[in-house]
């Protein structure tokens, strides 16, 4: 069973990643987007590590609610809207339970991945966080490993696609042959479950 | 008419300066008599480019008369923003609804729709409508 203490650290583990990460993201959002993919979300990220710091939420829908709600307020970019739902139906649909199982969490990422793709309006191969985001979910069942891999996959997999959603979209083909950002910054939210499992045996 | 609430309006941009700037155009354009409320939220807290939630929830809060506030976005994360926060359900005052309008010709259509005391829908309607105003 997982509980809010594992939510807490997928939230710190992915908010480290993405500080690590910051650069890369930032450069792969230079040719086809406005190259703030990785500051906006390293100062969203910041703000949720440091409000579930200081209000340490009880259960584990309350954990991801808080940070979705933090990611809304402070990323400043469409990442912000899209990881904060992302979150925030996530964890409003793991409800008031103090535990919950790794198939109460697929299902419930599956609900906010839905929530991402209403408000967004992308589909699957419109080059965005949905390519990562829907085969970790599909593979989820599998464990968490194979969760990571799949969104790695699916990120590398946007390659190749024409952006259909987001700004990249007005640049048509040219948005060819480039990785998208959110789809990376998303596998790194996937492998930060990972990272949540790996520390709980420590 | 005088004791009628009026509809609130609220513009979001990307930029400060443009949501700031399509506020007075709409405001001047819809002459003097009654006073719109009218708020921009433009740009991050910070005064960059982007989207802020607190801007616009300040905004909608400002321009609250109890008849309901549209909002009109530019586009993107502006948008996307607008839609979370009205998501939330507890974050914009009752009655808060995202326009599908032009930004420009919407805000002029909704504010002097507004000040003529039309309800909400009235607003969003001829906000709207601004999309059908063909230049050629």
């Amino acid at each position: 069973m997982l509980d809010a203490d594992f939510f807490r650290r997928w939230m710190t583990a992915t908010a480290m990643s993405v500080d690590r990460e910051a650069e890369r993201l930032t450069a792969l959002d230079s040719p086809i987007g406005d190259a703030d993919h990785g500051s906006n979300l390293q100062r969203g990220f910041t703000a949720v590590a440091a409000a579930l710091e200081k209000e340490a939420p009880a259960t584990p829908g309350a954990v991801l609610i808080l940070a979705g709600r933090q990611l809304i307020s402070t990323v400043g970019g469409a990442s912000g809207p899209l990881y904060g739902t992302l979150l925030r139906r996530t964890g409003k649909a793991l409800g008031d339970d103090g535990e919950v199982s790794e198939g109460q969490l697929a299902e419930a990422l599956r609900a906010g991945v839905d929530a991402v793709m209403a408000l967004g309006g992308a589909a699957p191969g419109d080059k965005t966080m949905i390519d990562a985001l829907v085969p970790a979910v599909d593979a989820l069942d599998a464990g968490f490993g194979a969760a990571r891999a799949a969104a790695e996959e699916g990120a590398l997999a946007t390659t190749p696609l024409q952006a259909r959603k987001g700004r990249a979209s007005y640049l048509g083909e040219r948005s060819i042959g480039h990785q998208d950002p959110g789809a990376t910054s998303s596998a790194l939210l996937i492998a930060g479950l990972c990272e949540a499992e790996e520390a709980a045996g420590e | 008419m005088s004791d009628e609430k009026l509809v609130g309006i609220v513009l979001v941009s990307h930029s400060a300066e443009v949501a700031a700037s399509v506020a007075e155009l709409a405001k001047g354009l819809a002459g003097g008599g009654t006073v719109v409320p009218v708020a921009p939220a433009g740009g991050t807290e910070g005064g960059g480019l982007g989207t802020s939630a607190e801007l616009i929830s300040a905004a909608a809060a400002s321009v609250d008369r109890g008849a309901g506030v549209a909002v009109l976005t530019d586009l993107g994360s502006a948008v996307l923003t607008v839609k979370a926060l009205l998501a939330e359900g507890d974050e914009l005052p009752d009655g808060t609804r995202l326009v599908d309008a032009p930004f420009v010709e919407g805000a002029v259509a909704a504010v002097v729709t507004a000040a003529t005391g039309a309800d909400l829908a009235a607003v969003e309607a001829a906000a709207v409508e601004a999309y059908t105003y063909r230049k050629v």
